[in-house]
């Protein structure tokens, strides 16, 4: 996403530069968010049920494997456990699994490692159109284009899969650890996405989601929810990404109106590496060091989070219109509304802010950049006597920092798209006091082996 | 040990070949629909001789106006239908074929482009039959000789080698998809279903060694085909994408689009969350990509902001996507390793030409 206050305020920063030195001076990490902390284990027992069902067939590494694997994905029978061994497995084609109620099963996402290094065929390393089908304890590993991609296929399940290109973050890796889309019933949990160059979980137009005790590094983006109604994202570690975790809705596709989402108890912090997103990737916008990041959803909670070592902020909310790209789509909703950020624990921020967007940012609220920034764009045909209904607004307490003073600003609202060089900062939280009732967590059906 | 007896149908083939030359003894093309697919391709007896590709007795060669490229690839298309069934005419999909439908497809590479009566070497048939609850494709795998084809549920690659038009040699892999990625393409709101034969396509004149005649003529005269119209005039037709004479550039290429793209990118196939639509009939520039963001497209969007940019075919993702054979970036994604130049070249002149305003 072309993240923010792009051509909207290009005028103003003209007018600035010169006077802008963004500071650069680092916060004392020593004292922020600790990264080492592993989340709490996640609590595996209401969404799935576990497939125990009979082992169809077992197939170890070797230089028959691609065929023997893609045999067994093709002819395996609702309910089946194909079982894959400890070692190595060289690939160098997509596998494709479409038939349902199949669990694909290693021995670990360290010790059972499928290796597309030398794939030659297939823009993903496993792609999924069944339903009802997971994929446990193995790592995918240097794949050209996505590690894994399901496509419509409801129920599905990964648990405890590595997604990682190994050579760490590059331009030339794949776009997405992991990519359920068009799917109903989703849960990714346990596992492990690395080196993405647009996001290492991504869950594109689904429904019903749940991603939880991840941990996602250098990635450009940790997780990402885009276009999605209802997810529950938790306990998961975003770490060293560009951007840690994202919830986007954007223009121009058949699922609209991203809503619905937790983001809770997440680790995100340390999201420090350089945005390595191929050229003009809408992703490489995303200015590194951006903690958590809302865009043009409605309904999102985010609370007990641990947000920190963000160079550039720690929380982000925008308005899809403050990208100053055209919107073509008629049907498309650009707004952020019903936000309710609580009882997160903030660590130092916007300290460095980075890439076009955290310098825009800064010519207009300074630096460092408060910890929570909004650029404050409302639908204004739904001001009822100049404010929002009460359901629809922005709602910011009982949020602490772990050192200093936690900072905020209101980056002037609709003004800021149509005359930049007037708006006014402001960075008084008093006007979100309030709250709006918590969202429903997710549940999944059992998913029938 | 018991004597073994042979089958009638061993007995008719042994006799078919010992005969040679002589008239139609091969046995009649036999598809239990109810049965796992063959292993071997003979099993169905649908051609007289594989290795030139001449079908058996009801098994009616086509062609395509536009068809889908497969890196220079030689195609031969066949459909046989059971005694008495016939596809019901569809004006706006794939036509709707009878249980026990089976559609044919060898892929081969000529040794020459230039010269075709240097022979071609055949690679792989992909069959599509027809069962009860559905269409299942199974690709087979000619040996060397073309004397019988192995099935490869799994896929396999094959390395190829010819003399390109430009009289340069050319070697890549042919990959045969497995039977799931058959279904990335062949997949229609989760129904597996044909795509070539449908009427734009189909609606053009075959060399029937007899004559040459309309293919929806043809069909519906030999029973093949029943409710098409009397009357062809208003029926549609895709342009020949590469000639000139068939139609202007925009409709030449939006019938390769569709031939080559849509199968993925409409409202129904497994494309539609890109939110683009190849498809013919699609009028929406949006929809087509004009000016259209890219979304999900990872490394696919090359630095371009839009799939498609009037007058701008060099800062259009659609071109910087057809010319890639980079995995994760080239599209369409399955089906090709090498670049269709005379089609991108193609689709540069529309962009080219389209009006920005």
């Amino acid at each position: 996403m072309r993240v923010v206050i792009v051509s909207a305020v290009a005028l103003f920063l003209v007018a600035l530069q010169g006077c802008n030195e963004a500071t650069q001076d680092r916060a004392d990490l020593a004292s922020g968010v600790d990264a080492a902390s592993p989340p709490r284990p996640p609590e595996l027992a209401p969404a799935t049920q576990k497939r125990d069902g009979d082992v169809a067939s077992t197939i170890p590494p070797g230089p028959d494997a691609q065929t023997r694997i893609q045999e067994a994905f093709i002819l395996a029978q609702p309910g089946a456990v194909i079982q894959l061994e400890e070692g190595h497995y060289e690939l160098n084609m997509q596998l494709s699994i479409d038939v349902s109620g199949v669990t694909v099963r290693g021995r670990g996402m360290d010790k059972t490692v499928l290796s597309f290094k030398n794939q030659d065929q297939g823009s993903e390393g496993i792609y999924v159109t069944g339903d009802n089908v997971a994929l446990e304890d193995f790592a995918i590993e240097d794949t050209k284009g996505n590690g894994h991609k399901s496509n419509g296929a409801d129920n599905h399940v990964l648990r405890r899969v590595r997604a990682e290109w190994t050579g760490g973050p590059k331009e030339t890796n794949g776009a997405y650890g992991m990519y359920p889309v068009s799917s109903k019933n989703v849960l990714i949990e346990g596992c492990v996405s690395i080196g993405a160059s647009d996001a290492g979980i991504y869950v594109g137009q689904s429904e019903n989601i749940i991603v939880r005790g991840c941990r996602a590094e250098r990635n450009v983006a940790g997780i990402e929810i885009e276009n999605c109604h209802g997810a529950d994202v938790y306990d998961n570690v975003a770490a060293h990404n560009a951007g840690g975790i994202l919830v986007f809705d954007l223009p121009d596709l058949p699922v609209q109106r991203g809503r619905d989402v937790r983001v809770f108890k997440n680790h995100v912090v340390d999201n420090d590496v350089e945005n390595f997103a191929p050229k003009g990737n809408i992703v490489g916008t995303v200015p590194t060091g951006t903690g958590i990041m809302i865009m043009a959803n409605s309904n999102v909670e985010i609370f007990e989070n641990e947000i920190g070592n963000n160079q550039t902020t720690n929380l982000l909310l925008v308005s899809y219109l403050t990208t100053g790209r055209e919107i073509k789509d008629a049907n498309y909703y650009p707004y952020a509304e019903g936000i309710h950020v609580h009882h997160n624990r903030l660590g130092p921020s916007g300290y460095a802010p980075a890439g076009e967007g955290g310098t825009l940012m800064a010519a207009l609220a300074g630096s460092p950049l408060p910890d929570i920034i909004w650029d404050g764009v409302v639908n204004e045909a739904k001001l009822v006597e100049g404010k929002l209904p009460a359901e629809l607004g922005l709602y910011i307490h009982d949020n602490t920092k772990t050192e200093g003073e936690l900072t905020y600003a209101n980056l002037g609202g609709t003004k800021l798209l149509s005359e930049p060089q007037s708006v006014t900062v402001q960075r008084d939280l008093a006007v979100h006091a309030g709250e709006l009732p918590s969202l429903k967590p997710i549940t999944l059906p059992e998913i029938a082996g | 040990m018991k004597k073994r007896v042979p089958s009638l149908a061993v007995l008719a083939a042994v006799i078919g070949l010992l005969c040679g030359c002589g008239g139609p003894v091969l046995a009649p093309v036999s598809i239990d629909v109810a049965a796992q697919p063959a292993q071997n391709i003979s099993a169905y007896h649908l051609f007289k001789d594989a290795a030139h590709q001449i079908p058996n007795d009801g098994v009616l060669p086509y062609d395509l106006n536009t068809p889908l490229f497969t890196d220079y690839a030689a195609k031969h298309r066949f459909v046989w239908m059971p005694s008495g069934t016939a596809a019901q005419y569809n004006p706006d999909k794939a036509f709707d074929f009878p249980v026990g439908a089976v559609i044919v497809k060898t892929f081969g590479y000529l040794h020459d482009l230039r010269d075709p009566a240097k022979g071609e070497r055949l690679i792989e048939t992909r069959l599509l039959i027809h069962r009860q609850d559905g269409w299942i494709a199974v690709p087979y795998l000619w040996n060397e000789t073309a004397t019988e084809a192995r099935l490869a549920l799994a896929g396999a690659r094959v390395p190829v080698r010819w003399t390109h038009n430009d009289g340069s040699e050319r070697a890549i892999n042919h990959i045969v998809p497995n039977v799931n990625q058959c279904k990335q393409c062949h997949d229609s709101g989760g129904k597996f279903m044909p795509l070539g034969p449908k009427v734009p396509q189909l609606n053009r004149d075959y060399d029937y060694g007899d004559g040459r005649e309309n293919q929806l003529v043809h069909w519906a005269r030999t029973g093949y085909l029943k409710g098409a119209p009397e009357d062809l005039s208003g029926v549609p037709r895709f342009a020949v994408w590469d000639d000139p004479t068939s139609g202007s550039v925009e409709t030449r290429a939006r019938a390769y689009l569709d031939s080559n793209c849509a199968h993925c990118h409409n409202p129904s196939g497994p494309a539609a969350p890109s939110g683009m639509d190849l498809s013919y009939a699609q009028t929406d520039p949006l929809r087509i990509g004009v000016n259209k963001t890219p979304v999900a497209a990872g490394r696919g969007s090359g630095g371009f902001r839009f799939g498609i940019v009037p007058g701008q075919p060099h800062e259009s993702i659609l071109m910087y996507r057809v010319r890639s054979t980079e995995l994760g970036i080239m599209m369409p994604p399955l089906g090709r390793v090498s670049v269709h130049e005379e089609g991108a070249a193609l689709l540069d002149e529309w962009i080219g030409e389209m009006n920005g305003e």
